[in-house]
């Protein structure tokens, strides 16, 4: 993936709307992110281990705690699919499933390259918007979600979102078919667009969103007019039964927990006292144990070579003797037996 | 408290509570284990101007996870999640490392704990486990998730199992290789995302103590960056009667002097990690900071002072260390904060280094090539062995037929040799080998080899930048100039106590080489290739069958006769008599 430095920007759009989605309250165990390149240890990053999202290098999205679940070749169709439906191998570990339920509710943000009714992975493969919706179906049939919001920022977006037939879905889009998706601006020290124009004032919208706000998702389908982003942006709300205006932005970027916070100091007492050395238990002999030599030359050099089990001959050894036999058998019959043996 | 802080008052709510249950643990020594955690930092200044930093987190903890009957469920120094995991998979010992760059061996000298480029994962498994196989795949997975790795590529197609490497740096005295697993994927990136779950290991996390200099945009603004967990059952005491487990987070990193540097022979804590130390962890026994002053004064100056000297043996050679406690409030002098200076003074000669090793490719075109690796001893007058390992995967079909060892223009038979022949798609080589390396000396090993064509589907998304191949590990005991300290003592610092010595004259040291990097024969996987050879194909079915058709004639043929009789025709023939039908 070190080709692919052009696709900055996707990193940065998906790492800004992960810290917005953080710093709104829902902890990095609630959250999947699955990044196809790494931009910020790249080497061509010219700084290293951050990623930012605006030409001033004032914000680093990257930031010191992020917590990636999909990187590099992991992101791939088969992978997204498995982590929506729930279809993962039983060995998958914790942060790397999707563990929701019929009172969750799942927001979920693409980009990357895109096109009429597709969503490109890696350069080399394809997500239709088919097999999106189905999986949604899928996701509702098995209660994994209460209401999702499903936003995608591509080229012609708004091509995924056609084919929804599941309810309690709301959709936003950042261009409609036949249109682009452009790009913000560019950053010379980095030499790539930085971020793409839809998220970039998305993130803008979602810096003035709190945990206690109230503003509901009229105010996102607001976000980024033509005269701003040149494409147009899209929404679908038909398949949600409440009414957008009554749907909290927090309801799905946020979430809110019960903390008790003290006004207590606490002192923290001295270190720990030194070892106390353990008494042997006086009644059994036991031994000392010791260290294993890491390199026992002479140990290494007498090892005995493994039993080599006897195998029967392999089946192609049989098969060609059957062969040889069958042949020389059907040529000359089975008379010709006694003059040879 | 404000909600600012509030992490930081929910991190010393919890410290309080560790402390108030360790009193009252006192009261039941019978039921509770004891744990201590040490830190320290090394830094060792190198002659290129470069600044080499070391991090040494230990835990011990007196329990034993594996006793039948006794399940262990409270944890406090000790990170629950790794615990966990030694438990279920009954896991003797277990070391993984994520490294970026490749440890320069000629210009930095010996690392303290070496690693390879990407991730390196070797486990040795208790002798109850019945499925190895199936617990390395179920480990490699949850160890992915803990350190947002993608350490689930791991499988049977890239695990070897040494049958004389990598033996258990822990306590133990059966060591059957049936349960050692060895895996490296050299690909794997190393950044924030693995940092962070690193951190969230340690027991004051990054809030207190050595871990605050912990910052991901100056670590990974590095020549050489590399963090590693190592867990490994250690003697509790001297006379070593009882085991406990130890748990050492090591993390290296080489700052170098242009980049990170800006050109400036002149070092501080504040411009590597760009803070500066202030308390030592409270969960610490002991947090020091160790400079290696053995080419003071010529080669550099230190400030502050420090009183506090010690020696160690490490490497092989004996090097004094200008040591500062944290755990004293004087370190910190007037400001409250330590920020060490080094300030370079001359140019220096640095020692070679007894053991060097390389691999490269070469050949050309993408059939056939060759590996060399070259390994260098470097001691003027002594010979030693040394244990190569080369996992190699199945797409590179060695001919081991051709595998040479040569020393000094000279043929040189290693004493031992273990090979396992890879299986397409199920298994990679493994071949190793006990070379005696003369002194003074370069020995090469040669193996050619064949690409393999893969089938479509195995492809990455970026064929062209080509498949790698693991470093190559060479383990040897190296004769050692000063004796080394086979004693096990509790007060040694952690970088000189991380190999067990068994014996005075010479120290175990391991060299990884190089990955490589080759091409395999890619198909062009791009759309105008695809649609000419689909066009071709039905142009020339189509246009053929109907040439074909339209131009084929059918003759009678004779049945041809079957052999005996064709022999006996010959022989007519030369009789001149009428041929048979």
């Amino acid at each position: 993936f070190l080709e692919f430095w052009f696709n900055y920007r996707h990193v940065a759009n998906t790492l800004s709307v992960y810290r917005s989605v953080k710093r709104l309250g829902i902890p990095d165990s609630h959250i999947v992110l699955m990044l196809a390149d790494d931009m910020a240890c790249n080497y061509r990053n010219p700084k290293p281990a951050t990623v930012f999202s605006h030409k001033n290098m004032e914000l680093n999205v990257y930031g010191d705690d992020v917590e990636v679940d999909y990187r590099g070749y992991e992101v791939t169709v088969e992978n997204f699919l498995r982590v929506l439906t729930g279809r993962l191998p039983p060995s998958t570990p914790r942060s790397k499933r999707l563990l929701s339920d019929d009172r969750s509710n799942i927001l979920i943000y693409l980009t990357g390259h895109g096109g009429n009714g597709f969503l490109k992975f890696q350069d080399s493969e394809e997500i239709s918007n088919m097999e999106l919706a189905d999986a949604f179906e899928q996701m509702w049939q098995k209660r994994r979600y209460n209401e999702l919001l499903f936003i995608i920022d591509t080229c012609q977006g708004a091509s995924m979102y056609e084919r929804f037939y599941s309810p309690n879905l709301m959709a936003l889009a950042s261009s409609q078919v036949g249109e682009d998706s452009l790009s913000h601006q560019p950053d010379l020290a980095i030499g790539v667009h930085l971020m793409d124009k839809y998220t970039f004032y998305l993130l803008e919208f979602l810096e003035e969103v709190h945990p206690a706000s109230q503003a509901n998702m009229n105010d996102l389908f607001k976000v980024c007019p033509q005269s701003q982003c040149v494409s147009t942006p899209g929404h679908r709300t038909d398949l949600f039964q409440r009414n957008p205006g009554s749907v909290l932005i927090t309801d799905f970027f946020g979430s809110v927990r019960k903390v008790e916070i003290t006004k207590d100091t606490i002192n923290l007492t001295s270190s720990l006292k030194p070892l106390i050395q353990r008494s042997g238990s006086g009644d059994m002999q036991i031994e000392s144990l010791t260290y294993v030599d890491q390199l026992p030359v002479a140990e290494i050099i007498h090892q005995k070579p493994k039993q080599k089990d006897w195998h029967p001959p392999d089946g192609f050894i049989l098969g060609l003797w059957t062969l040889i036999l069958l042949v020389f058998f059907q040529t000359y019959g089975i008379k010709h037996l006694k003059h040879i043996f | 408290c404000e909600i600012k802080q509030l992490s930081d008052c929910l991190i010393r709510l919890l410290l309080d509570r560790r402390d108030g249950t360790r009193t009252s643990e006192a009261l039941t020594p019978a039921a509770a284990a004891r744990d201590e955690f040490q830190e320290e930092l090394v830094i060792r200044p190198l002659h290129s101007g470069d600044i080499y930093a070391s991090f040494q987190f230990r835990t011990l903890w007196d329990t034993d996870f594996l006793q039948e009957g006794q399940k262990v469920s409270h944890y406090r120094l000790f990170p629950k999640s790794l615990g966990q995991v030694l438990s279920k998979f009954s896991v003797r010992e277990l070391h993984i490392s994520f490294t970026q760059g490749f440890w320069r061996t000629m210009q930095w000298g010996q690392p303290f704990i070496p690693s390879p480029p990407g991730a390196e994962l070797w486990v040795w498994f208790h002798d109850t486990v019945s499925d190895v196989d199936g617990n390395w795949k179920e480990l490699t997975n949850v160890l992915s998730g803990i350190f947002c790795a993608s350490l689930n590529f791991i499988d049977l197609t890239n695990t070897v199992q040494p049958s004389a490497s990598f033996k258990p740096l822990g306590l133990g005295n059966a060591t059957d290789h049936r349960f050692l697993r060895y895996a490296t994927l050299p690909r794997e990136i190393v950044c924030t995302e693995n940092l962070t779950p690193w951190k969230k290991l340690l027991p004051c996390g990054s809030k207190a103590g050595l871990a605050v200099l912990l910052k991901s945009e100056k670590l990974f603004h590095s020549s050489f960056h590399s963090q590693a967990v190592h867990i490994r059952p250690v003697c509790q005491d001297e006379q070593c009667t009882s085991k406990a487990w130890e748990l050492r987070q090591t993390l290296n990193v080489v700052f170098d002097l242009y980049t990170a540097g800006q050109g400036k022979k002149e070092w501080s804590l504040f411009k590597m990690f760009s803070r500066t130390l202030t308390e030592a962890c409270p969960l610490a026994t002991s947090s020091k900071v160790y400079v290696d002053i053995t080419d003071n004064p010529e080669l550099f100056e230190l400030s502050p002072a420090t009183p506090l000297l010690s020696q160690a043996v490490v490497l092989g050679d004996r090097r004094t260390y200008s040591v500062y406690d944290l755990s004293r409030a004087e370190t910190f002098g007037q400001l409250r904060s330590l920020n060490l200076l080094l300030r370079w003074k001359g140019d220096g000669e640095m020692l070679r280094p007894l053991l060097h090793a390389e691999r490269y490719v070469a050949g050309f075109g993408l059939q056939t090539g060759e590996i060399h690796t070259v390994i260098y001893n470097n001691h003027p007058y002594r010979a030693f062995p040394v244990l190569l390992m080369d996992s190699v995967p199945w797409y590179l079909q060695l001919y081991i037929h051709t595998l040479t060892v040569t020393s000094k223009s000279r043929d040189n038979k290693p004493s031992y040799i273990h090979y396992q022949p890879a299986k397409d798609r199920h298994r990679p080589h493994l071949l190793e080998m006990l070379i005696q390396l003369p002194p003074h000396s370069m020995t090469e090993v040669t193996v050619q080899f064949e690409r393999a064509l893969l089938k479509w589907t195995e492809y990455t998304p970026d064929p062209n930048h080509g498949f790698y191949v693991g470093s190559s590990v060479v383990s040897a005991l190296v004769p050692s100039m000063v004796a080394m300290n086979t004693n096990f003592t509790q007060d040694q610092p952690l970088f000189s106590s991380f190999v067990p010595v068994k014996e005075e004259s010479s120290y175990f040291v391991r060299v990884y080489t190089e990955p490589l990097l080759v091409n395999l024969p890619t198909p062009d996987f791009s759309m105008p290739y695809n649609v000419i050879c689909l066009t071709c194909t039905v142009v020339a079915v189509g246009y053929g069958s109907f040439y074909n058709l339209l131009t084929r004639t059918f003759q009678v043929d004779e049945p041809s006769l079957p052999l005996a009789k064709r022999l006996a025709n010959l022989i007519r023939r030369i009789r001149g008599v009428p041929l048979l039908t």
